[in-house]
Order: C-alpha cells, then structure tokens, then sequence
C-alpha cells in the first residue's frame, strides 16, 4: 500500500518535468546547456550536503573524549584548512562553469534567423524581416523558426516589462520597454514548444501564452512564403459579406489584412489569422466557433483586455467569424 | 496570568482580527459586469429627452441598478479606456478640448446631465460629433459619458478612474480638474446652449 503511494507520488511528480513547456524537457542548445549546468549544480550540491550531514551526525554521535595533546590539534588543523580549500574550489569550480554556459548562450550564428519580439499587454507580436530594416510580415503568438538553424530574438517591449521564455529552447530574458534585448534560441528537433510570459505584466499575464514551432527547412520555408502573401480572397458569399463588415465596421481600426483596406496596428495583424492555432494568446483554439465568442465577448473572455466589445449583429458575426476563419 | 501575557493576547488577537478583515473586504469587493443582461441593455436605451434636446431622464432600471455609471471605479476606468479606444482624444484632448469643445470649462453646451451627455455620444450633435451608436454597445456608451461627466466635474469624489501611466497636464479626474480651472481667469463669454448654436 505504502509501496504504491511512493510509486503514485514519484510517477506524478516526474510527470510534471515533460510535455512541451519544461526546462528539464530540453530540445534546444541553449536550454541544454542550462539543464547541464543546473544537474552538475544539483548534483555537487547534493553531495557537499549529504558529506556535511554525515560529519554533523558521526560529530553528535561519536564517543568524546578530552584530550589536549599536540597530535589532536594537528588533525583539527588539517581538518579545518582542507575544509576551506574544498569550499574555494568548489565555489571557484561552479563559478566558471556558470560563467562558460553563460558566455555560450549568446553566440549566434551570422547567417541566424532574425525576428523582433514585441510584448504587449497581453500578447506577442513577431515581425520577420525581409532584410536589416525591411519588415516583411507580422504574426501574433506564434513563431514559426527552422530546425538547426539559429534564430535571433530582438526583444522589445510596447508598454510594460515582459519575459520571454520557452523553457524547453533557451532561458527566460525579459522584454523592457525602451531598449532592445538580444535572445538567441535554436532548435535541435521539429516540435511545438509552449512559451509563457515570465515577468507579472498585469491582469491577463497568466494568458499571455505564446507557441513555438519548430519545422524542417522546407516546412519552414513554405509556411514563410504562405505568411508573406497578402490575404486570401474569401470565396463563399458569406466570408466575403464579413470581409465588408470587418473593414466597414471598426475592427479594421486596429487589426490589419494585408491585401484589403484594414491598416490599424494596435491589435494583432490578423493576415493569415486562420492558420494560426491559437487565438487570444493561448487562450482558445482557433475555430470558427472561438473566433465568434472572442468578437462578441472579449471582455469576458479576457476581462482587461484591449478589445472593446464592438456591437454586431448576429448575421454580421457570423460573416466575420466565417471570413476570419477562412484567412489561412 | 500575567499582565505581559494578556497584552501579548491581546496583540494577537487585534493581529488575527485584522487579517481577517482584510480577507472580508477582499472577498466583498464591487463585483464586475462584463456584459449586462439584454434586457437591462434595452431599457437603457429607453432615455428620454427634453424637447430641445437638452437634458431629460434616465429609464427606471438605472436608479435600481444604483447609478453605477457615474459612481462605480470600475466602470469610470473602463470609460476611461473607451476614451482613449475611441479617439475621443482627438477632437477633445485630455478634456481641455481640441477642435471639439472643452469639458473642463464648466459650460456643456447640452447641459451636464448624464442622459445629454449619453445622447450625444449616441446620436450625434451638429457642428461635428458623430453618432457612435453602431460602434459601441449601450452600456459603453453610459461608461464613457460618466468618465466625461467626471472629467468636467464640479466637485472631488472618492471614485476615481484608473491612473495615467503617461504624463498628463492636469490633475486626476476626480480631484475637480474643472473647479480648478474655473477659478483661474475672468470668465469668457460662452456660447448658447442647445443644437442653434
């Protein structure tokens, strides 16, 4: 009975160190190389603790006996200076391999992958560049890189200080408004990777959620050329009538379809809003269902988020949902 | 027992009170309504006018509801975010009014009672305000007006809209901005009240 409690708890508890969002589920260098440098840390941790408990038990345990001759100081002596010089090894030891996995995190490839991470409240925006300056296209809480290639993030933030961190790929670096921090992250085996905003950033941080999808050269290359594209034309009558309410009405004020009138910036850019699995910041999958309750209730979805609740009609939301599913 | 011991008791007890306390009025805190009931929605909607446009009264069911708009933090912030969601800023500025008109200067040119204010910001007024009816739900157009009406407030209030993370000229909403700058000069000559103007 006992036997299986421990069992339950073990398999439990070591269940919660894989899946997609997990520092000890590595499948990245960066994040390899802190998983290699948090076991040694453990591990010599755990030793010293386990030889100090020993001693402090055989000291409480063993036989005294008072004696005060020379050869007794001698041993204590010895004793206490070997105890200092195992401690500034140890210490000095852990400190350069912390410093060489420190130095090795940040060394990026020249021909790396560049995309500006921008954190808002509450969700990521990630704008791929033609070249230096050219942007070439935007999406929103889903970063699409190559396999075996490295790719350097350039973390901005819009309002408040954010964290960036996809514990399975790299460590976390927070996002600070005003300047601009380099994070570098390369994946070793295609996969989605869970991301989480890190740093408290406001009612909505817990649903600032961001997915990491790492495919192989082709995979990735066509996924880049389908996002460069402008907006698929709606073919069914429906789709096309949301496309009319989407730019007539208000959202085309702060979302953007590339290849149609809507240019508003504040919100996600919602070009290729479809093929993207989640909506909301990891909040639902994007269905059309999803996408419909998010118009007609995004307050309570989200309660504090930027996106009034805009009245339509029940047609209109269903032209909507319709045109903004149909956006692959 | 000791007079150390009971003052000791004493001091643990006031402490476990305290903490309690602050648990109640956590837990008691203003509930918040995202959406209100439909019904409720429609009979906002059912406001009645002056015949010139100016001033008038609410329906029924806002004095039941307890007149949130005007008096509850919460829905003056979120009025404040539809200020600044729905370019009021553009026309108006931080209240002290652009090409639209000032609701700081202590004159509304339809009077400064909330079902105006609503009616403007619903239907329109001539010389420029557009009507915003089909851009915002009823409720939030009751929010925005109480943040303007509170942004041209006479007098304090213990009801205050978020803070402005940006720097601002004025003071907050609820500090009486308006009273403020009622006292800093003659007084200019204002124009009519109504829709002739």
């Amino acid at each position: 009975m006992i036997k299986a409690l421990i069992i339950a708890v073990l398999v439990v508890s070591v269940a919660g160190c894989s899946g997609n969002q997990s520092a000890l589920d590595v499948h990245g260098q960066s994040a390899v190389a802190l998983k290699q440098l948090i076991v040694i840390m453990v591990i010599a941790c755990a030793i010293i603790w386990l030889l100090v408990s020993g001693f402090l038990v055989w000291a409480v345990a063993r036989r005294r006996e008072v004696r005060d001759d020379e050869v007794t100081k001698r041993k204590m002596t010895v004793g206490v200076q070997s105890a200092a010089i195992a401690t500034v090894i140890i210490v000095a030891g852990l400190t350069m391999i912390s410093f060489y996995t420190t130095r090795l995190l940040n060394s990026a490839a020249d021909d790396a992958v560049v995309v500006t991470v921008k954190g808002q409240q509450w969700w990521w925006q990630f704008v791929y560049k033609q070249d230096q300056n050219q942007a070439l296209f935007q999406t929103a809480n889903e970063l699409h890189i190559p396999v075996g290639r490295d790719v350097r993030l350039e973390l901005e933030s819009i309002d408040v200080i954010h964290s960036f961190w996809v514990p399975s790929l790299a460590g976390k670096l927070d996002l600070i408004p005003g300047r601009k921090n380099i994070l570098t992250m390369r994946a070793d085996r295609p996969g989605i990777y869970r991301g989480q905003c890190a740093e408290f950033c406001g009612l909505q941080h817990s649903h600032m959620a961001l997915m990491v999808i790492a495919e192989e050269k082709a995979d990735y290359e066509r996924w880049r050329m389908s996002q460069a594209a402008p907006a698929r034309e709606p073919t069914s009558d429906e789709a096309l009538a949301g496309k009319d309410v989407f730019t007539a009405r208000q959202c085309a004020a702060c979302h953007t379809i590339r290849g149609t009138p809507a240019v508003g910036t504040s919100g996600p850019d919602l070009t290729h809003v479809g093929a993207r699995q989640m909506i909301g910041a990891g909040l639902l999958e994007t269905t059309r269902g999803s996408l419909a309750a998010w118009i007609a209730d995004p307050q309570t979805l989200k309660p504090g988020n930027n996106m009034p609740l805009v009245p339509l009609t029940s047609d209109e939301l269903r032209q909507v949902s319709a045109y903004l599913e149909g956006l692959k | 027992m000791t007079s150390a011991k009971s003052v000791k008791l004493a001091v643990g007890l006031a402490g476990i009170c305290l903490f309690f306390i602050a648990v109640f009025i956590g837990w008691a805190r203003q509930p918040r309504q995202f959406r209100v009931d439909p019904p409720i929605a429609a009979a906002l909607e059912q406001f009645r006018l002056m015949p010139n446009a100016i001033s008038g009264t609410p329906a029924e069911v806002y004095f039941a509801m307890g007149k949130p708009y005007e008096s509850t933090a919460f829905d003056l912030s979120q009025g404040k975010r539809l200020y600044a969601w729905f370019g009021c800023s553009q026309c108006h500025g931080d209240g002290t009014g652009k090409t639209g008109p000032s609701f700081l200067d202590g004159w509304w040119l339809y009077g400064p009672s909330m079902v105006s204010i609503v009616a403007s910001i619903r239907d329109g007024r001539p010389h420029g305000m557009p009507a915003f009816k089909d851009e915002m739900t009823i409720d939030e157009i009751w929010q925005l007006a109480g943040y303007v009406k509170s942004v041209g407030a006479y007098s304090t209030s213990s009801k205050a809209p978020s803070r402005n993370d940006d720097k601002t000229d004025r003071p907050a909403e609820n500090r009486a901005p308006a009273a403020i700058l009622f006292n800093e000069g003659p007084v200019l000559p204002r124009p009519d009240q109504g829709p002739s103007r």
